[in-house]
């Protein structure tokens, strides 16, 4: 059978294929939703790429720029608050400038799915003065990054591709080809390039400046951007996914298609404005390309009518642009008002039975403490019934973020806790820890080492055994690495033993030094133990001790309480919130006596 | 780029809980629309569905695809691997769309800790307001071919047999993204939910 020519990718798989098919050597990342995928398929490509999990996105992007300077194809990818990470190293590169091709990839969330702000990256490539690709479907993804390796080398900058979470999780069809054989350039030395003291940056300053220029050439004529005459009444400038919309919403409206968005095509976009008679900008999110328009004098409608926060999509755009009525969306709403006499209840993403999160937050709520939290599974502990957190903010706030409240307020001086995953303190956390023990804070750390990066699918991290390739892994010990840096008081504490972990707690917050408490106990997919379930026996007096701790697998049924044996994970915990000894160890590992 | 007809577009939800096999299910259709020859795209929202919550996947399948989005009321058909879900998303089916329900119920957070109420009579409330449903005990026709797991395979036999393909095609995808060790069990699944 011969390999089929086309095959359905989602935008993150056809970025991996890209990667291969154009000659990448060298890929790096950070986990996050929802650019994930794009490494964990780069990886199967393991012949001809390196591939690895960075503890950051700033490392990640440093890593591709070594390779990039050294002379390989290198891509760094990351989710768009990854990218503020990296913003460092990014900035300055894009003076440097590579050797061989660097592509950034930023995956944004428009409508934060999964993310804790909506920000349009596309704006960090007009900061950075670089070029900017927006694919619209899977075959641009991967074409694209071909593109952008050219335009890297040939213009020596870095290249940003931004995707959106409807690129990155759509699938699509994708021709695949056989990879390029791109070999690696030699390496040369060049210090008034790459070394960017003052002296060496003003000069690359200049030439950032002139790119900038070259580049709006490129844009003017690369096939990325083209127009689409038809119906001159209606014109529509428009990148990304919402081109897809576009198209189907406005099927007889002339487009300007942008896919190559820094810097835009200013003549073309004239020369478009010129032949129709309303000119719309539709862009996802802050109106990027229609405030730089709006600037060369051209009158163009876009976010006086568009929203710019959440996704767009066909219907808005019909209804907006097009002056539709939508029949169909009339008979929903329709619909959605008969059905709300019962309003369905939520489906909130829970911490799952058995995790070892679950006790931790017990016990933080039970002393009522302010908990200063991070970003991983364990900001679920946010939600009813732990109700367990103050602030979650971005990856590694907690332990800066609880030395200042502590600062800021007497009153919260032994009520506030940090509480950071084992992948996030070491992505950024440890900088606030040392923070805390250099400037003689007093905050008490929890450490929720559950011995893999969970919340995006259980990645491995620095202190997991594995790289990304499958190979074997020195574990960094969190432990010494806390003693390392000053902490003199670190303890170990099992998250299944409530009462233990409630004297540990209250004993640290109690003293005058700052200590962390490593909480350490696998994620459920990465246990290789299977526990008994649990089981009610006939003193339960249904007084619902036991629904504290928000379990799934403990499910109240009219005046019963009852225990789902395939959901329980043998975790114990509501044995030891039971004051009847009504919860015990069912016999056998699949349930029952 | 030729005009876009959506008139030749069938576009299918599948809605559910993490776990249930929904993406499967939507890599199933997607198969069989490559294998038929249309053009195809499939659309997945699942960041938090390790975590229990609620799972939508999109397929939209036609002679050329553009948006990767269903919106509200255009889909044809609203497969439902959860009563529930069926009933949160009901919204999205189209004026003479159809769902087709698994009779299965999982009782999300709110209704475990006892603060909501679990809807009673789904599939009532949805016939009462004008929508075709058609419920299925998928769990059970499921378990009864030997596993659980499957009852995504047997929604997708009663799917299949709705729709304009021939069933070999159908049959040949399941081949396709099914391993070898369980595909007895999910051809049985699928013949089920086709003869219901």
């Amino acid at each position: 059978m011969t390999e089929p020519t086309k095959k359905l990718m989602s935008g993150n798989e056809a970025i991996a294929r890209g990667a291969y098919e154009y000659g990448i050597r060298v890929a790096a990342a950070y986990p996050g939703t929802p650019s994930t995928e794009i490494l964990e398929n780069i990886a199967q490509y393991k012949n001809t790429i390196y591939s690895e999990w960075s503890p950051n996105e700033k490392v990640a992007l440093e890593v591709a720029i070594g390779a990039a300077i050294g002379g390989a194809r290198s891509l760094a990818a990351m989710k768009h608050v990854g990218l503020n990470v990296a913003l460092d190293p990014l900035m300055t590169i894009a003076y440097s400038g590579v050797n061989a091709g660097l592509v950034v990839i930023s995956a944004d969330d428009p409508g934060m799915h999964s993310s804790q702000n909506e920000q349009d990256n596309r704006f960090l490539a007009k900061f950075a003065k670089i070029p900017l690709l927006e694919p619209s479907d899977s075959q641009e993804a991967k074409d694209m990054i071909g593109i952008a390796l050219e335009v890297s080398e040939q213009f020596d900058t870095p290249v940003l591709m931004r995707t959106t979470t409807r690129i990155s999780h759509s699938a699509s069809l994708v021709t695949v080809n056989d990879p390029l054989n791109i070999p690696v350039k030699p390496y040369i030395k060049a210090a008034d390039k790459y070394v960017m003291v003052p002296a060496h940056a003003k000069k690359r300053r200049l030439i950032v400046e002139q790119r900038l220029e070259d580049l709006q050439q490129y844009s003017e004529t690369t096939p990325l951007n083209h127009i689409t005459i038809n119906d001159k009444k209606v014109g529509v400038i428009t990148s990304g996914v919402a081109y897809q919309y576009v198209l189907e919403a406005l099927p007889n409206a002339s487009i300007l298609k942008i896919g190559f968005s820094n810097p835009l095509p200013k003549n073309m976009i004239k020369q478009f404005a010129e032949q129709v008679e309303q000119l719309f900008v539709v862009e996802e999110l802050e109106p990027f390309m229609e405030e730089q328009i709006s600037a060369m004098g051209i009158k163009v409608i876009g976010k006086e009518l568009l929203p710019n926060i959440g996704e767009l999509s066909v219907q808005i755009i019909r209804q907006i642009i097009g002056g539709e009525t939508i029949a169909n969306l009339e008979a929903a709403a329709t619909v959605a008002t008969q059905l709300t006499t019962e309003q369905a209840p939520l489906r909130p993403p829970v911490l799952c039975p058995g995790c070892p999160h679950r006790g931790v937050f017990f016990v933080l709520k039970k002393l009522k403490l302010v908990v200063s939290g991070d970003i991983g599974c364990y900001t679920l502990g946010a939600l009813a019934p732990l109700s367990a957190m103050d602030t979650a903010v971005c990856m590694g706030q907690s332990i800066g973020g609880a030395h200042g409240m502590e600062l800021a307020n007497p009153s919260l001086k032994g009520k506030t806790v940090a509480v950071i995953g084992d992948s996030t303190f070491l992505h950024t956390g440890i900088n606030g820890l040392m923070d805390v023990v250099y400037n003689g804070g007093h905050t008490t750390t929890l450490i929720l080492d559950n011995r893999i990066t969970a919340m995006t699918g259980q990645q491995h991290n620095p202190s997991s055994g594995q790289t990304l390739m499958g190979n074997p892994a020195h574990e960094i010990d969190i432990e010494l690495l806390c003693k390392a840096i000053g902490i003199n008081r670190v303890y170990k504490a099992k998250p299944f033993e409530l009462k233990e972990l409630e004297l540990l707690i209250k004993q640290e917050l109690a003293i005058d030094a700052p200590s962390v408490i490593i909480v350490q106990h696998p994620c459920i997919f990465v246990d290789k133990h299977k526990y008994q379930p649990v089981m009610i026996n006939s003193n339960c007096t249904v007084c619902t001790s036991c629904m504290r701790i928000g379990c799934p697998a403990i499910v109240r049924k009219e005046d019963t309480i009852k225990i789902n044996q395939t959901l329980c994970f043998g975790c114990d915990l509501c044995i030891q919130l039971c004051h009847f000894n009504a919860i015990e160890k069912c016999a056998s590992k699949n349930g029952g006596l | 780029m030729g005009a876009y007809n959506m008139r030749q577009t069938l576009n299918i939800l599948l809605v559910g809980v993490g776990g249930q096999g929904t993406i499967l299910a939507s890599k199933f259709i997607s198969q069989v629309a490559i294998d038929a020859n249309y053009d195809v795209k499939m659309s997945e929202i699942k960041g938090m569905s390790q975590r229990g919550g609620s799972v939508v996947t999109q397929v939209r399948i036609g002679d050329h695809i553009a948006s990767p989005t269903i919106d509200k009321g255009e889909a044809d058909y609203i497969v439902s691997f959860e009563q529930l879900e069926g009933y949160r998303w009901a919204e999205y089916l189209k004026p003479h769309g159809r769902i087709i329900i698994n009779q299965q119920q999982i009782e999300p957070m709110p209704v475990i800790m006892g603060l909501s109420k679990y809807p009673e009579q789904i599939i009532d409330k949805l016939e009462a307001v004008g929508i075709a449903v058609d419920s299925i005990n998928a769990l059970a026709i499921a378990l009864e071919c030997g596993t659980s797991k499957a009852a995504n395979i047997v929604l997708m036999g009663y799917l299949a047999k709705q729709l304009p393909v021939e069933q070999a095609i159908w049959q040949a995808a399941l081949n396709k993204i099914i391993p070898e060790r369980f595909l007895e069990i999910n051809q049985r699944a699928f013949e089920t939910g086709y003869q219901l």
